[in-house]
């Protein structure tokens, strides 16, 4: 190819042609490449972590399986997927949204039927209920990691108040007038600019310990519970009383905001998913740790969102679905979760295996699942169906109450009202 | 046989028309025309569980009657008119004063602050969103100090946060990117007033004002007619900004929803929200509508009037 300038007009019309075609595949992408697997996925903080870690570890095992994770920012994956599983340069092995996103995807016939893979049998019911057909007879994607909601809190500044971990929502309440009154600190550190801060840390968070996780979540299923009960409304009652201890000007606080003021040691607590370990522990030089959502009476059960985040399944259209499937079943192993749930703390892998994680915070996270009953958020199965859509409608009004600017009554409401208009079992 | 048939016979077809003009139209047909029509057809299918058929007018009409999707829908329509008074009530009134600063011969350094006012408007919206966030922002921002040491620091708030302030702000914004496009179309036109009509006005005894009332405005009004349909088609085009600053949600409670956000979320879903093709392709029919019926109103009772003028 280098060699042009000397070579026979045949060898030049073969090297154009060569060229040619390179451009071509080229052009269709790395999901054609013989022999490789692409992933597909909306963890872009993930890259180094596969590509150093986990892919490196298949390869021991698998050395002639070339794997690429090629991540797309999450904002933008669902709709670049559908784009891309449209027009056919979608990847090998597709990460799954819970519930409708992959549902849907599965019914267009974008992603393989995996009832036969043996790896599945790894997972609990539970686990995989986020990527089965509504009659529970097809599986689509298998389980990979769930994300525990929950507060984390500065340890040195609760050291210098003598603060101890609060436990009831009492103590909580005690815990931020003590941090608010006594020290220049800000006592949460949580904005709505974003507006799914308020919904997935604040509502999805405290709401469980309210309706009493799976009952409550069955029941607005069936439609014997309305968001206008009492459970609700006064989650959101809850809501609204932290709008004094955000800090100012938390209307425009975005994500990243509230995570830079916790890791500056400007905030003594952070109303957190899991996933913020990862970040946590790369920017802060304090020690923090972490407490689940403080129940009403010390003798309360507590209610965890231990929501099931992602999955993976493969690509309809796959070339090499052989190789795919060994991927997924190599995934259901042990080795994956243990090096999983090391290399990404702060995502709990959903295989039954026992594995130990090193790391203290999400060690804390994971141990709730011991002693707290586990309940998945409740907007995601089925009620984020139609229009409106709920899951949008609860971004909005949970800001909304937290700004001040409406009631939880209010917002309840509004929220039954959006379920009633399609959702039968609430009519 | 007519002397003009012979030179009917004798011309030969036109094959450079065809050689100059076929590129162009082959790729605005594949790129614009034919993504037009299909977007139009698009709109009057319904899509369920990848079938497709035929509804009619359903879809508009579900989108400005049916309750879920009406109160979306106009409160992005209104949002979007807001948007556009303010670029027209800000914005081009400062590009033209910027454009007669500039175009003032007194004036050194023209060159620098010309270029200086024009840069951001080549700045990427998502620098634009991201830096004004900052600029703004209670925590970390500078405005606050800002106003204080100018004594006005009371009046600071989370504008960015607040359901009564956010479109307002970020228009602000979009004008401060973009003023200097009606800054540098204006300029040039004044540019091209020949001195002679000037030193006329002058000679006279015009004051500097009276010479740009009389004679330079009305120069410059076919510019400026331009200017606001620019201004117009690209407002209502408008996405940019607000998704870089405020997500596809545009919050506080749909406050700085424009139609461009409200396209995004019907056509691509949001989150758990589906997107639905058919919907989608009703909103850009409904915004192209929108877009046309301005265009031609002003075509139709401004363009007309204005009279240009030769050197």
């Amino acid at each position: 190819m280098f060699n042009v300038r000397s070579a026979s007009p045949e060898t030049k019309m073969a090297t154009k042609l060569t060229c040619l075609a390179a451009i071509l595949l080229s052009s269709t992408g790395i999901a054609q490449a013989a022999n490789g697997l692409s992933i597909e996925s909306w963890r872009s903080d993930d890259a180094n972590i596969w590509s150093d870690v986990i892919i490196p570890a298949f390869n021991k095992s698998h050395p002639d399986t070339k794997v690429n994770f090629a991540p797309t920012p999450p904002t933008e994956y669902n709709s670049a997927l559908q784009a891309k599983l449209k027009a056919g340069s979608a990847g090998d092995l597709i990460t799954c949204r819970p519930f409708d996103t992959a549902l849907d995807l599965y019914k267009d016939g974008y992603l393989a039927n995996l009832n036969d893979l043996k790896g599945l049998k790894q997972f609990s019911d539970v686990a995989k209920s986020a990527w089965v057909t509504d009659d529970g007879k097809d599986q689509f994607c298998m389980p990979v990691a769930s994300v525990i909601h929950g507060f984390v809190y500065n340890k040195e500044i609760f050291k210098e108040l003598n603060l101890s971990v609060p436990k009831t929502r009492d103590e909580f309440f005690k815990t931020l007038d003590t941090i608010k009154s006594e020290s220049r600190y800000i006592p949460l550190a949580m904005g709505t600019a974003d507006q799914w801060e308020a919904a997935t840390m604040g509502f999805q968070n405290i709401g469980p310990n309210y309706w009493q996780g799976e009952k409550g979540r069955k029941a607005l299923l069936s439609g014997k519970e309305k968001f206008t009960d009492k459970a609700y409304v006064d989650t959101w009652k809850e809501l609204a009383q932290w709008k004094p201890y955000l800090g100012r000007g938390f209307e425009a606080q975005k994500y990243s905001d509230s995570q830079n003021l916790f890791t500056l040691g400007r905030a003594a607590i952070y109303p957190a998913g899991s996933w913020d370990i990862q970040t946590f522990n790369n920017q802060a030089d304090f020690e923090f740790g972490a407490f689940p959502p403080p129940v009403a009476k010390a003798e309360d059960t507590c209610y965890i969102s231990d929501h099931t985040d992602m999955g993976i399944g493969i690509n309809a259209s796959s070339t090499n679905k052989e190789a795919a499937k060994i991927f997924l079943n190599w995934m259901a192993s042990k080795e994956f979760a243990t090096l999983y749930a090391n290399a990404v703390p702060g995502f709990f892998p959903l295989s039954d295996h026992q594995i130990d994680i090193k790391d203290p915070v999400a060690q804390e996270f994971m141990s709730w699942r011991q002693q707290c009953e586990s309940t998945i958020r409740n907007s995601y199965q089925i009620l984020s169906r139609g229009t409106p859509n709920l899951e949008n409608q609860l971004w909005n009004v949970s800001a909304q109450v937290i700004n001040g600017t409406m009631t939880p009554e209010a917002a309840a409401k509004e929220t039954q009202e959006g379920l009633e208009q399609w959702y039968k079992p609430q009519q | 046989m007519t002397p003009s048939n012979q030179h009917d016979e004798k011309k030969p077809f036109p094959w450079h028309l065809v050689f100059f003009l076929g590129p162009g139209l082959l790729i605005y047909v594949v790129f614009s025309v034919y993504p037009l029509l299909d977007t139009l057809v698009l709109s009057l299918f319904n899509e369920q569980q990848g079938q497709s058929h035929f509804v009619g007018l359903q879809n508009f009409i579900t989108l400005v009657t049916d309750d879920t999707w009406s109160q979306a829908f106009w409160n992005a329509l209104g949002n979007n008119f807001k948007f556009f008074a303010i670029h027209m009530l800000v914005q081009n009134p400062i590009g033209l004063l910027l454009a007669v600063l500039l175009s003032s011969p007194k004036l050194r350094l023209s060159g620098t602050y010309r270029t200086l006012i024009f840069m951001p408007t080549m700045l990427s919206v998502v620098i634009i969103g991201f830096v004004w966030q900052l600029l703004l922002s209670p925590i970390w921002g500078i405005s606050e100090n800002f106003l204080y040491s100018i004594g006005l620091g009371q009046y600071f708030d989370a504008w960015l946060g607040k359901e009564s302030s956010a479109l307002i702000t970020l228009a602000f914004i979009s004008v401060w990117q973009f003023v200097g496009i009606p800054m540098m179309l204006i300029y040039a036109t004044l540019l091209n007033i020949p001195d002679d009509i000037v030193d006329a006005s002058v000679v006279d005894g015009a004051n500097s004002f009276q010479t740009f009332w009389h004679i330079k405005l009305p120069l410059i009004l076919p510019t400026i007619a331009m200017v606001s349909i620019l201004t117009f088609v690209a407002n209502f085009n408008a996405f940019e900004l607000i998704y870089a600053v405020k997500g596809a949600l545009a919050g506080p409670n749909f406050s700085t929803d424009l139609m461009g956000t409200f396209f995004y979320r019907t056509f691509f879903g949001f989150q758990l929200q589906q997107g639905s093709a058919s919907m989608g392709a009703a909103v850009a029919t409904l915004m192209f509508l929108i877009i046309l019926v301005g265009v031609m109103l002003f075509l139709f009772f401004i363009q007309r009037r204005i009279q240009r003028f030769q050197f």
